[in-house]
């Protein structure tokens, strides 16, 4: 078949940052007229890919072409004259301007110098209105919710071919996860806009973790993988079992593997009943329950609105909608320090960033989190306080048995051991994980997982949150399906369970 | 389905996520303009105070008011410069500095080397200028706080004074004298040339911040300057050029000072970076940036004159007193900038 010249060509693209090496040598081609879906879960290089070739980032290897010339693009000014408008995954606006000046700034017509502020509100008004929103152009950007500012975030990309039509000067539209706070009706009006842009001959490069879309909208894809091209695929050629297989890079029979069953079998009376508990832009409404000493796991592509799901029951972020109770008491969570004194608490994904304090101790991480369930008025005796961390780093190996060591020299999982104890010494109800085991060795690993379930049997709830799907088969009671940031299945853990099980429900959004 | 009804249907779902209709108060809270409309409140409410407590003593002569641009010209020339820096995020410190090596230099020009006024008078605001420039250049391309670098160009520019002579020079310069003393009658008083000069300086940089795009840009950077590069702005020459102006301006600032005053000194004009900082919090603009007017800034240079004169004709208190009420009045400021910030947050 003979295929047209590329309008983008991107080769051995090589992205470092400081100890991550975001992108090694990716490959990626985009033709005129076509969606290109770029695809790869949260991490995989996507947004690093798009920066890089928008001058955003500096290129550490590889090549650019475009029209079959080679660039070097070094700002996003740059980028625009080269005919590349982006759409970037966190919104990119002023929100002390208004909105018809978000959508022109940087190209205002002016007249001997003069901006033209009429011709602006009036033409802004007109392309925010074949968008479909109904908005004042004259009020300040941050006067509107994200979804709104995400559209004129849209608007602005596109704009300017649209009101100068024909020639405009867009070759590339980039738009990376534009759709995450959008609702169906803007969603497809966003569609049929790009399905136009397209038919001009645009080339769009397009991000978005809703599989389903990919599937309404896109041509083709580019898969990648922890910063490493997987593969080029038509959409027609690939499903979405076999896309997902290639997102995490297992085949789904490998990773069927026997899973013994050793789990405490009769879980209590419901501990946390969560119900049409949601907030937009992060999940949608759930309802979900768990026992006292049941394990629930939570599958789901990285991105799919595990975590999310899980800040949600520990009050780290606002629900919009709905209520929770905690055994059989409706709890205001409002506030992370509602949920721990109701006996919640909370391991996060990020150790580093939003669990440890690494210039601190041991000693003083572990007993964080009492101290503020306590209050700070009430200091913790210090006999007392010693002999609790002594235990817990007795009870979780924690090495070195130091409580005065800094927690920024320990390993990964002596870290994530540290983080635990703050938490066990609070000694929760619900036991949230979330990704416990990422990132640590393996003997570690086996030893958290056996605390879990030590918990469990002890008579602790766990939400345990993992990317390998073994180890949610292996630890939980329940299996929770995340996809596209719902909540789609429960799946009750039994013989008839697998991992291809669980990837059919991730890839189907449906438990058959 | 139809594209039409499609449309339909999604503008009436935002139209429903638009913002409540607010009550009036809310809406006046959210208003970007309400700290200037808040200090040119306080600048009337003390003026009229100060109409009942010294009538008698001529406070209510049209002289007196226009007197406070004459006083203040080259204070508000200083704070147009330093509302460009701030509304773009950053900050200058040398400023008074600035104006102090202006005096000096240009007087230094004038009666030491014996070069025409005509000729010193550009010279003066192309060394100003280049010296925001380079501050401006250091700051972007070394990524350095516009905080260190500035206060680097205050200590520089202070000792350059020094260089230049240990002691003041006054001026005896009949272009000098003749043009600090020429006034121009506006029937009900009259305004000095410095007062006229920095009146259209405050329009010009109104006009520059409103209507063209580097004024938008000088808007965009201090909203959110990650957002800013990535919508394509040119970050660094919008930057460089904000200090340009300032430098620019407190050039100019240092002119009309040298104009007043009539002499050049190595110590005048310490601290009023920090007078013109003030008048431009007072005047509304947000210290982090992206928000306020340069018409504020007039209203903050006059309550800050118009303290000066109250303490003048009040007669029995100290000077001093001009300093607290300053301090007084841009606690309360930063205190409404405060709860204005708070509240578009949520
Ligand atoms: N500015 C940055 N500094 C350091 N690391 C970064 C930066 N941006 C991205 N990364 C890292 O690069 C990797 C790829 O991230 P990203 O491109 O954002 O992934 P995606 O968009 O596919 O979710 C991640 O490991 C991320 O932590
Ligand atoms: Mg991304």
């Amino acid at each position: 078949m003979a295929e047209p010249r590329p309008v983008l060509e991107m080769t051995g693209i090589v992205k470092e940052f400081p100890g991550v090496r975001a992108l090694s040598g990716v490959d990626f081609r985009l033709f005129p007229g076509e969606i290109h879906a770029l695809m790869g879960e949260n991490g995989a290089g996507k947004s690093t890919l798009i920066k890089v070739l928008t001058g955003v980032h500096t290129l550490d290897g590889g090549t650019i072409t475009l029209d079959g010339k080679a660039v070097r693009i070094g700002s996003p000014l740059q980028a625009q004259h080269a005919g590349i408008s982006t759409v970037y995954q966190e919104v990119n606006l002023c929100p002390n301007l208004s909105v018809a000046e978000n959508i022109f700034i940087g190209r205002e017509p002016t007249r001997a110098g003069r901006i033209q502020w009429k011709q602006i509100r009036k033409e802004a008004a007109e392309m925010v209105d074949r968008l479909g929103l109904d908005i004042d152009v004259t009020a300040p950007l941050s006067s509107y919710p994200l979804a709104v500012q995400q559209l004129v975030a849209i608007v602005r990309s596109v704009g300017h071919g649209d009101s100068d039509g024909e020639g405009s000067g867009t070759k590339v539209l980039v738009l990376d996860e534009p759709t995450s706070s959008l609702d169906r009706d803007e969603v497809l009006e966003l569609f049929r806009l790009m399905r136009r842009l397209r038919d001009e001959g645009v080339a769009i490069l397009f991000v978005s973790h809703f599989l389903d879309q990919i599937y309404e909208i896109c041509d083709r894809m580019t898969v990648l993988r922890n910063g490493t091209l997987v593969g080029e695929h038509m959409v027609a050629d690939l499903d979405q079992v076999g896309l997902i297989e290639l997102m995490i890079g297992k085949a789904l029979d490998q990773l069927e593997e026997l899973h013994e069953h050793q789990l405490r079998s009769d879980v209590g009376e419901t501990l946390v009943k969560a119900e049409g508990l949601g907030r937009t832009g992060g999940i949608a409404p759930f309802d979900l329950e768990i026992k006292k000493g049941e394990v629930l796991g939570l599958a789901g592509l990285l991105g799919s609105g595990r975590t999310e799901l899980a800040r949600l029951l520990f009050g780290a972020d606002q629900p919009d909608s709905g209520k929770v109770t905690v055994a059989g008491k409706q709890v205001s969570m409002s506030a992370p320090n509602d949920a721990i004194g109701a006996g919640v608490a909370f391991c996060s994904e990020n150790r580093k960033t939003e669990g440890l304090v690494p210039d601190l101790t041991v000693r003083e991480n572990i007993i964080l989190a009492l101290q503020a369930s306590r209050g700070w008025t009430r200091p913790i005796p210090a006999s007392q306080r010693d002999e609790l961390v002594a235990k817990y780093i007795k009870a979780l190996d924690i090495r070195p048995a130091n409580p005065e060591a800094r927690v920024g020299q320990l390993s990964g999982g002596n870290q994530q051991k540290v983080l635990l104890a703050r938490w066990l010494i609070t000694q929760p109800k619900l036991l949230i994980l979330d990704e416990p085991t990422r990132g640590i060795d393996v003997g570690a690993k086996a030893e958290i997982q056996k605390l879990v379930v030590s918990l469990s049997e002890d008579g602790m709830s766990v939400l345990y949150i993992a990317a390998e799907l073994e180890e949610v088969l292996r630890l939980s009671h329940t299996i929770g399906v995340l996809r596209d940031r719902k909540l789609v299945a429960q799946l009750t853990n039994g013989p008839e369970i697998t991992t291809s099980k669980i990837l059919e429900t991730i890839a189907s959004g449906e438990h058959q | 389905m139809s594209a039409t009804t499609k449309t339909r249907t999604a503008a009436e779902g935002r139209t429903a996520s638009k913002p409540a209709p607010a009550s009036a108060a809310a809406r006046l809270l959210g208003d970007r303009r309400l700290p200037v409309l808040v200090t040119a409140g306080l600048f009337l409410a003390m003026y009229i105070g100060g109409l009942s407590r010294y009538q008698n003593y001529g406070f209510g002569e049209p002289q007196v008011f226009l007197n406070l641009f004459i006083d203040n010209s080259y204070l508000l020339v200083a704070a147009v410069g330093a509302t460009f820096v701030i509304m773009s995020g950053g900050i200058d410190l040398s400023v008074g500095s600035l104006i102090g090596f202006t005096t000096m230099f240009t007087a230094w020009l004038v009666e030491r080397q014996g070069l025409p006024l005509l000729l010193v008078i550009p010279l003066a605001l192309g060394v100003g200028a280049f010296g925001g420039f380079l501050m401006g250049y250091v700051i972007h391309n070394f990524e350095i706080q516009p905080f260190i670098v500035t206060l680097a160009g205050l200590f520089l520019f202070r000792g350059l004074c020094l260089v230049i002579s240990k002691e003041s020079i006054s001026i005896s310069d009949s272009t000098v004298s003749s043009m600090a003393q020429t006034r121009v009658s506006l029937g009900l008083g009259e305004l000095s040339i410095g007062a006229i000069v920095a009146l259209v300086v405050l329009a010009a940089a109104f006009y520059i911040l409103h209507y063209t795009r580097f004024g938008r840009r000088v808007y965009a950077i201090g909203g959110n300057e990650q957002s800013a590069l990535l919508m394509g702005l040119p970050l660094g020459g919008t930057k460089i050029a904000v200090y340009t102006v300032s430098g620019f301006c407190s050039a100019l600032a240092g002119l009309l000072f040298m104009l007043y005053i009539q002499s050049g000194d190595p110590l005048h004009a310490v601290g009023m970076e920090l007078d013109a900082i003030a008048a431009v919090v007072i005047g509304g603009t947000l210290l982090t940036g992206g928000s306020g007017y340069v018409l504020g800034t007039l209203f903050g240079v006059l309550v800050l004159g118009l303290i000066k004169s109250i303490i003048q004709f009040e007669g029995t208190l100290s000077s001093w007193w001009t300093k607290i009420a300053t301090g007084v009045l841009l606690c309360a400021f930063i205190l409404i900038q405060r709860a204005m910030t708070t509240r578009k947050q949520t």
